[in-house]
């Protein structure tokens, strides 16, 4: 974790975060729809985790993403079984 | 012969033949396999997409159609489980999941222990619980208890093909619970499926024996006709077996020979 900007520091213009276990830089403050937007990620079929709690689709424009967070996109794939 | 439906979660299947979306040779031939088996349910894993945006399972099949059955194949632990299910549900795939927690990498043998508690879990939270477990007896009706919506027994270890192994545990399975039991994994060819059935299984699930055969779609057909097959001759009612002999055609009436 970064340490929060002190007063009269200017804030944090990007931070780092992991998608899909690769590290990423991106904009302080974006959210995961701008995260998905940027990956252009459809949204059909497909979920994320943040810290390994499942984020809805309704909070996607507001949940935001900070230093070190780590983010997992799924969708489905070919399968049967282990 | 008039047959019931195989119900789940409150909906209802004519086919009793679940099959898979893995180990393909292509996209085109798993396409016609599903159909060459007239499966209703498909199951799929739920994985990371690849970056950039990669092609999804889902670009290939017809989710109109076909009820997705989202699995949690990999997953080690109930927690890994449970989350994964979380997952499926919020990427829209509908409250029905396959439930795996594995517990050994090279017999893929599950963990009944993490899967009796992750079973518990997610019927709390409103899932329909399709959980892979043994075929124990006990643990089956545990399942059932924790609010299992099935069981589904191995018949031998997932992708062995050595078809049914104990199929007296699969019977006692079947005198031990009330919900639909429906061997999942194990299953090499077409008798193998057809034995699953006779023994009174409400459905198989496969997706190695169709997805690895030389001709899959061939055998996703002659896994079709087995389930069928298996599941008429069971609702038929067999014959008892015996040791000797019993003549088919009347003693009386044959022709004197002797001279």
């Amino acid at each position: 974790m970064a340490a929060a900007p002190s007063k009269g520091e200017r804030p944090f213009v990007s931070v780092q975060i992991s998608v899909n276990g690769k590290p990423m830089v991106v904009e302080h403050g974006i959210t995961v729809d701008g995260l998905l937007t940027l990956l252009n990620v459809k949204r059909e079929y497909t979920a994320v985790a943040v810290n390994r709690e499942v984020t809805r689709k309704a909070d996607y424009g507001v949940v935001t993403l900070s230093e070190g967070d780590k983010v997992e996109i799924v969708r489905p794939m070919g399968g049967g079984a282990s | 012969m008039y047959d019931t439906n195989l119900v789940l979660g409150g909906k209802e299947f004519t086919s009793r033949l679940i099959v898979g979306t893995g180990k393909y040779a292509s996209m085109d031939v798993m396409r016609e396999a599903h159909e060459a088996a007239g499966a209703e349910i498909i199951t799929v894993a739920v994985r990371r997409v690849s970056l950039p945006s990669g092609e999804s399972i889902l670009d290939y099949l017809d989710t109109k159609r076909y009820t997705l059955l989202p699995n949690t194949a990999g997953c080690y632990t109930a927690d890994e489980a449970i989350r994964t299910c979380y997952l499926a549900r919020e990427a829209g795939l509908g409250e029905l999941v396959k439930l795996e927690v594995i517990g050994d990498q090279r017999t893929l043998f599950p963990d009944v222990e993490g899967l009796l508690e992750a079973t518990k879990t997610l019927a709390r939270e409103g899932f329909t619980v399709m959980p892979y477990t043994n075929d124990d007896p006990v643990m089956a009706r545990k399942l059932q208890d924790a609010g299992a919506a099935c069981v589904m027994p191995l018949g031998a270890p997932i992708g062995s093909g050595l078809g049914i192994r104990n199929p007296y545990n699969i019977k006692i399975i079947l005198e031990s619970v009330t919900v639909p039991v429906i061997v999942d994994a194990g299953v090499g060819t077409a008798s193998d499926a057809a034995i699953a059935m006779e023994l009174g299984c409400d459905g198989v699930l496969m997706n190695t024996a169709i997805a690895g055969a030389q001709d899959a779609v061939a055998m996703a057909r002659a896994m079709k006709l087995a389930v069928e097959a298996g599941r008429l001759a069971y609702k038929a009612g067999r014959i008892g077996k015996k040791l000797y002999a019993t003549a088919s055609s009347p003693l009386e009436g044959l022709p004197d020979w002797t001279s």
